[in-house]
């Protein structure tokens, strides 16, 4: 099979990146040093490419109400244009098909950006819903391959991220310096076109996610690599997004795990009287496990997905991520415990033919530089 | 990538070195290294332990994965290197300085099968 490459992908080969077949995309996993390049996150400013990632535009009169029963999250919540919001969407088992961000522009214009593995599934998905709804709603994915018409996605991501962007594209500095987290922007009349700045990310760091039209891409990545941003493969995005308490799709929920069993129970709206596609399955099956973070105490290994953890109780759970931690230099994981399993508790994990203590600690790890998690 | 003729290889990547006194040295090479990125553990045999060939000896982690080192040849565990499970990253900075243990092989002759340098440049390739 043929990989799916994003505009970026000849500019990462000649910057010697490490690729890798990531969901069937040709994907930067380092540029040298998974280490520096977290580091680089952490304490600067680095730049991921997610075009991978789709842009999909949802627009017509009965958009509002359409999201309102398709997630999971309660859109009502978006009532100034450029807000943003994290929502989970469901199937009507209560599985996640794809957590997700929504972005309110107008009242007949929201705009969601999905993962690149589901991004079809969605689509197939949201454009089935809208038939069923009789919502009449133009569902456009705007990811390069996809559209004339296309948006690459940059993800700039540090404490000295944002200063960064404003250095490289002045004009966006004045609708964008103001700007909440979770808020974006669309810019029009900069040197790389109509750009989207969102104050978002996926690291635990300040920054932004900027959406360019796909031919602009390259000319602003490395604008922001002349301007000291150090490009950040998959490898760096996946220890930044685990240090910082941040689910990842496949890997801690998927179609078959409730959000409330992946510590998604905050971005899940149960309260209002509001109906959603997978409501009734969630009311019905409750939380039946605790996600949480683990800190490995013993040598012996590195914690990673899969694993089993063992309570004091007998009960087991398994580890969803893992990794070595590069700010804090210890194995961490996120996992799915037995409801038993409290914060501070001390737990097993099974590393090969070891039985290893880990300490049961709430997320995140690692937030705007510091480390919360010990 | 280097692959130095002094060395003989296997098919998953590790290097042995004969040494005057009969044993075998044994790391991962370059491209292992490289192929693992940033190495933050490394698991080592117990001394005294007879292995067979192709058996679980060593584990190497890095950031990424986890990556088990096989017994290039049937032997006995002679020495391990502990300062390469002090320092994960001494692999990175020279996969052919940080060894990870030595076997006394139960067959000397073994030796002369593993891959010359010019094979496993080839095996690399493809």
């Amino acid at each position: 099979m043929t990989l799916k490459a994003t505009p970026l992908n000849s500019v990462h080969r000649a910057a010697g990146a490490k690729m890798v077949d990531f969901g069937g995309w040709d994907m930067p996993v380092n540029y040298g040093s998974q280490i520096e390049e977290h580091n680089a996150v952490r304490g600067d400013a680095g730049m991921f490419d997610v075009s991978h990632m789709c842009v999909v535009d949802v627009r017509g009169a009965s958009v509002r109400p359409f999201l309102r029963g398709l997630l999971a999250n309660n859109v009502d919540k978006l009532q100034a244009p450029g807000k943003a919001l994290y929502s989970c969407m469901l199937n009507r088992q209560g599985g996640v098909i794809d957590d997700l961000i929504v972005y309110y522009f107008a009242e007949d214009w929201f705009r969601l950006v999905v993962n690149a593995g589901t991004a079809e599934k969605d689509i197939a998905w949201i454009r089935q819903q809208n038939d069923a709804t009789r919502s009449n709603l133009a569902i456009t994915p705007r990811r390069a391959d996809l559209s004339d018409d296309g948006i690459a996605l940059v993800a700039v991501q540090g404490p000295n991220a944002r200063a960064k962007v404003w250095q490289v594209v002045p004009q966006t500095q004045a609708a964008s310096e103001s700007l909440k987290p979770f808020n974006a922007a669309i810019v029009h009349d900069t040197p790389f076109g109509e750009l989207m700045v969102a104050r978002t990310g996926y690291t635990g760091e300040d920054g932004f996610e900027i959406g360019v039209p796909a031919g602009q891409v390259e000319a602003l990545w490395n604008a922001l690599a002349a301007a000291g941003v150090k490009p950040a493969g998959l490898g760096a995005r996946d220890t930044l997004r685990l240090e910082a308490g941040m689910n990842l799709y496949g890997q801690d929920m998927d179609d078959n795990v409730s959000p409330l069993d992946a510590g998604l129970a905050w971005t899940v709206d149960l309260v209002s009287e509001r109906d959603f596609i997978g409501k009734a399955a969630l009311q019905q099956a409750g939380q039946t496990q605790n996600f949480v973070g683990l800190i490995l105490r013993e040598k012996g290994g590195i914690l990673r997905a899969h694993q089993k953890v063992v309570a004091a109780s007998g009960h087991a759970g398994e580890i969803t991520s893992g990794t070595f931690s590069p700010s804090m230099q210890q194995a961490i994981a996120l996992a799915r415990v037995p409801v038993d399993v409290a914060i501070g508790d001390t737990v097993h994990v099974e590393i090969r033919d070891k039985k290893l203590a880990a300490s049961v600690v709430k997320l995140p790890f690692v937030r705007n530089g510091k480390i919360l998690a010990s | 990538m280097n692959i130095p003729a002094d060395l003989k290889y296997t098919e998953s990547h590790e290097w042995v070195r004969q040494e005057a006194d009969g044993t075998l040295t044994v790391g991962i090479t370059e491209y292992a290294q490289d192929a693992l990125g940033d190495i933050v553990f490394v698991e080592l045999p117990q001394v005294g332990k007879a292995f067979t060939a192709g058996d679980d000896a060593a584990v190497v982690e890095s950031v990424k994965a986890a990556s088990d080192i096989y017994a290039p040849v049937s032997g006995t565990v002679t020495a391990v290197n502990q300062a390469t499970a002090d320092a994960p990253d001494s692999i990175n900075a020279d996969a052919y300085a940080a060894w990870l243990f030595k076997l006394q092989p139960s067959d000397p002759a073994a030796f002369n099968n593993l891959l010359d340098a010019a094979a496993y440049g080839k095996a690399t390739e493809g």
